[in-house]
């Protein structure tokens, strides 16, 4: 049925409509709106047969997820940011447990300074716990991904991140189409563990593994999403086999055939990049741009198979690895070993910092001219760079660099962009 | 005829198998139809107080709950010495997760218990004193403000044994640990720290708390049993001696637990909806030196400077003695 | 593709106005795109919401930076925020006040502007009147019906109905009605 509601919104109803059976969370912005959502249709009995909990931190409601899935529940949770870090222990705890839960991440940059717009900062910070990740272009297809993810997760034993960019998708009014009870009960099964707290068979599960098989059980947490990029595309097919409309999948490559500069990049700015794309198209350039939805397990080989044949490759981060560069650059480049061709690497967007088309098309046609630095951080103000530099130069004692950076900036409100 | 003096000690019912007691009232340990819960093989330290409080507890919430038991256990000695990869000494369906979230686990395994349809099935979380009273200290709040339907156990050993026996804020004040060297001008753990969690507990209002010591573990499995007919939070504090760690004797293991009680150090009580409903009182009091001496941790307190500090230990026990009532009559609830 | 940016101040429903307005298009069978930009939530501080309407999906996720349409909720952000920055000169103006665009001291910029583009509504005076609340979001939607003709009124009182409980929306379509009637009215007397 066709919407027009809130990101967050379409993910509560999505959520609610896998039948979800644990359902624990802690407020942290953005991803608030998803759970108040969610909640409201389990006190009202709209969510029936599901337990929801409010937990007393981050921590605390992944640790809850733990239990409930390890004693054979559905069980879900979200969080974004601060929150992630806050549960990082428990994050790596359900992925080595092989634990089949999904969690939204509404990406927001992380402090310190503290921030509460999008980046991808949370969700990469956890890219190497054995969580699949995936990565939203659109609230629909945010919707769509955690159908997908709570038959992904259950399939392989493996929990899902589904990944969508905090107030730009999830505080964002769309159309969306919010499938029927039916078709979802026609695609996602009820939970059959492969594990279970079972007083009939009882096992124990997390126990201390020593030098003599650890690097066994890490193997076959990685085989596990070797798995993951066959299932991945199978998933999606069969999704748009019931549901009309392709979502998620490895990669999405768009225009993508003949150009010699391809774009890369994750999440809803991929949007954005599509309409310059189109533009420059229309102006005669050839260029394309890559979208991808899976980040872990990172689609290697598909990612390799697209950008082969372009000249140059800009993959645009919406993260930084702080005293390297890019993240996403490294698995592109890892894609791409052996081959030679031009890549830069863009660090866009930084604690919510907009992404505008104008900058793009300038950044795609410096790229084009071969006048683009391998790393770049778009609209960076080399000012204000300069002044702050200076200023620690100038005294000891020269105070916290974020408040004085902000006095130079002057009152945020008073712009539009 | 020379006369042979021959010792006759009467111990009491509960001793000789129980056979005196109606079935229902003798200790779980001595039916053969036990689950063992915790069975043997696992790798606890001779003497561990730990292994012993939670073979007893373990095994008296199997007994009320005719075998509907899910254990979740934190990080710590029992957690590692119960499980030595690739053997598991639990016979019961188990889970370790993390270090502080044992509470959390729990209160999620009794979500899913109620949302499966089986309510029957009891949850059981336990933890040492840094597991709980530390690290895990949030989770464990949280789970008695929402009320979950979980018994939390924890096993007080007064230290982070597992590590190598550095102070939690359990650790008693003097008392000489990896962190609390007894060197310098106040000699091992501060006086005037320290986190009491029972209490805390009672704060929270939850259904049954209860202080339990492996020097009566009859009083311990009562304990138990009664939480597991009680629905909602409910909290167990067990006072296990660790011999390693306290620097006694593995033999002297229970001996050491009864001494603290006896000497009112730790009081042994039961509270519901954080008011004190019932106590142990103390049979034979002994001044706090006779449990004090029997531990290498406290040895330090035996020289020419420690003999004020030996009175602040004596103060201590005394408070409890006061606030508990513990040498008045017996008054239990009901 | 049309597109609205509405300023306002926490408080005053410029949020959950662009919400409105999208739904208002996706009721027509259109596809709408709302969405907010603010700095941390607080009462009184300055807000901007966005709203996109297109007949194909919207695929744009930057805060819109080249409006068709400004919606200014309060017109004491006029002289502090730069509130028309990227306007197109055949762009529609809204202002929430009682004061005429040269009163407000609009005249010298909006000269190159027509004049059926402009509106000053008194949006909170209506609000007041039907609802009780100085929220002047709604009636500014009627307004903007009458005067951009982007949506049908009829499309508005729908977003009303689906945003509010019953009683509450029976009072903002009025207020919404009777903004739209008092713009029709003047842009029929302006053309007399």
């Amino acid at each position: 049925m066709l919407k027009q509601i809130e990101g967050s919104r379409a993910v509560a109803e999505a959520v609610a409509r896998c039948r979800p059976e644990v359902i624990c969370a802690y407020p942290i912005t953005p991803q608030t709106h998803i759970v108040e959502g969610l909640g409201e249709m389990v006190k009202s009995g709209e969510l029936a047969n599901c337990e929801f909990i409010n937990v007393e931190s981050e921590f605390a409601a992944l640790s809850v997820a733990i239990g409930a899935s390890a004693a054979g529940a559905r069980a879900y949770t979200a969080t974004a940011s601060q929150g992630l870090l806050f549960m990082a222990e428990a994050v790596y705890n359900a992925a080595g447990l092989g634990l089949p839960i999904v969690m939204t991440i509404g990406n927001r940059a992380i402090g310190a300074p503290i921030n509460i717009w999008n980046d991808h900062s949370d969700s990469m910070s956890m890219r190497d716990a054995g969580w699949i990740q995936l990565y939203a272009e659109t609230n629909q297809e945010a919707l769509d991904l955690h159908i997908q993810a709570f038959r992904l997760a259950e399939e392989l034993s493996c929990p899902v991140m589904v990944c969508m960019d905090g107030f730009i998708l999830t505080h964002a009014y769309d159309r969306v189409d919010v499938p029927t009870q039916e078709d979802v009960d026609a695609f996602l099964p009820p939970f059959e563990p492969r594990q279970v707290l079972d007083v009939a068979d009882p096992v124990s599960m997390g126990a201390m593994v020593g030098p003599e098989a650890f690097t066994e059980v890490r193997y076959l947490a990685h085989h596990k999403q070797l798995r993951a990029l066959k299932l991945i595309p199978q998933l999606s097919a069969a999704f748009q086999a019931r549901f009309g409309r392709f979502s998620g999948g490895l990669v999405k490559p768009y225009r993508t055939d003949d150009a010699e500069t391809i774009i890369v990049a994750l999440g809803s700015v991929n949007g954005t990049i599509q309409e310059v794309v189109d533009e420059m198209r229309d102006a005669g350039t050839k260029i394309g741009s890559l979208g991808i939805c899976s980040f872990r397990p990172f689609p290697l080989a598909q990612v390799r198979e697209v950008l082969q044949h372009a000249k140059r490759v800009v993959v645009i981060e919406k993260c930084l690895a702080v005293g390297l560069g890019g993240i996403v650059s490294d698995g592109v480049r890892n894609a791409l070993s052996g081959i030679v061709l031009k890549g830069h690497t863009v660090i866009a967007g930084l604690g919510g910092r907009a992404i505008t088309r104008a900058a793009l098309r300038q950044l795609f046609q410096d790229a084009g001219n071969d006048e683009l630095e391998q790393l770049t951080f778009l609209d960076l103000d080399a000012d204000l760079i300069q002044f702050e530099l200076e200023r620690e130069a100038r005294a000891r004692r020269s105070g916290p660099t974020a408040e004085a950076i902000l006095r130079r900036v002057g009152t945020v409100a008073s712009q539009v962009a | 005829m020379e006369l042979q003096t021959v010792k006759f000690y009467q111990t009491g019912t509960f001793t000789v198998g129980n056979r005196l007691l109606a079935e229902d009232e003798r200790s779980v340990q001595a039916n053969m139809d036990r689950t063992n819960s915790l069975n043997s093989g696992h790798r606890a330290c001779q003497g561990c107080g730990e292994a012993l409080g939670a073979r007893y507890a373990i095994d008296a919430a199997m007994r009320a709950t005719n075998g509907e038991l899910i254990a979740v256990n934190a990080t710590g000695c029992l957690e590692v010495f119960s499980t030595p990869y690739p053997e598991t000494s639990w016979k019961i369906p188990w889970i370790h997760s993390l270090f502080g979230n044992a509470a959390a686990v729990a209160s999620g395994v009794a979500a899913a218990m109620r949302v499966k349809g089986t309510p029957g099935v009891r949850v059981v979380a336990q933890g040492g004193d840094g597991g709980t009273t530390d690290i895990g200290f949030g989770c464990l709040s949280g789970m008695f403000e929402r009320n979950d339907d979980v018994l939390y156990i924890c096993y007080d050993n007064e230290a982070y044994m597992n590590t190598g026996v550095q102070r939690s804020s359990a650790t008693p004040p003097a008392a000489r640990t990896a962190t609390t060297p007894a060197v310098g001008r106040e000699p091992g753990n501060v006086f005037g720290t320290g986190k009491n969690v029972p209490l805390i507990a009672m704060a929270h209002s939850i259904p049954y708390v209860a202080t339990a010591s492996v020097a009566n573990l009859r009083d311990l499995e009562r304990k138990v049993a009664k939480a597991m007919e009680i629905a909602g939070a409910r909290y167990v504090h067990i006072h296990v001696p660790c011999p390693l760690g306290w620097g006694s004797l593995p033999a002297d293991t229970i001996k050491v637990a009864r001494l603290a009680v006896e000497s009112g150090l730790f009081p042994l009580f039961e509270a519901e909806y954080g008011e004190i409903t019932g106590r142990t009182p103390i049979r034979r009091k002994v001044p706090v030196t006779d449990y004090l001496r029997l531990q290498k941790r406290f040895a330090h307190l035996f020289n020419v400077a420690g003999e004020g500090r030996v009175a602040q230990i004596q103060a201590i026990a005394d408070r409890n003695i006061a606030k508990f009532g513990l040498l008045e009559e017996a008054r239990t609830h009901g | 593709m049309f597109q609205v940016r509405i300023h306002g101040r926490g408080g005053q429903g410029v949020v959950s106005g662009a919400e409105m307005l999208s739904v208002a298009a996706f009721v027509e069978g259109r596809f709408a795109q709302a969405f907010p930009s603010f700095g941390s939530e607080r009462m009184g501080a300055p807000v901007m919401a966005f709203c996109r309407i297109d007949l194909k999906e919207i695929r744009l996720r930057e805060p819109v930076l080249e409006p068709d349409a400004v919606i200014i909720q309060d017109p004491t952000l006029l002289h502090q925020v730069d509130l028309f920055q990227g306007l197109r000169d055949r762009g529609y103006i809204l202002i929430n006040s009682t004061r005429s665009f040269e009163d407000l001291g609009l005249n010298d910029f909006t000269r190159g502007f027509s004049r059926r583009r402009l509106c000053n509504v008194p949006a909170t005076e209506i609000a007041m009147k039907h609802v009780g609340r100085a929220v002047p979001n709604v009636p500014l939607l009627g307004a903007f019906a009458a005067v951009s003709g982007q949506i049908r009124i009829e499309s508005v009182v729908a977003a009303i109905r689906e945003k509010f409980p019953p009683a509450l929306a029976q009072k903002n379509v009025a207020a919404a009605t009777e903004a739209y009637a008092l713009v029709q009215s003047t842009r029929e007397t302006a053309d007399a």
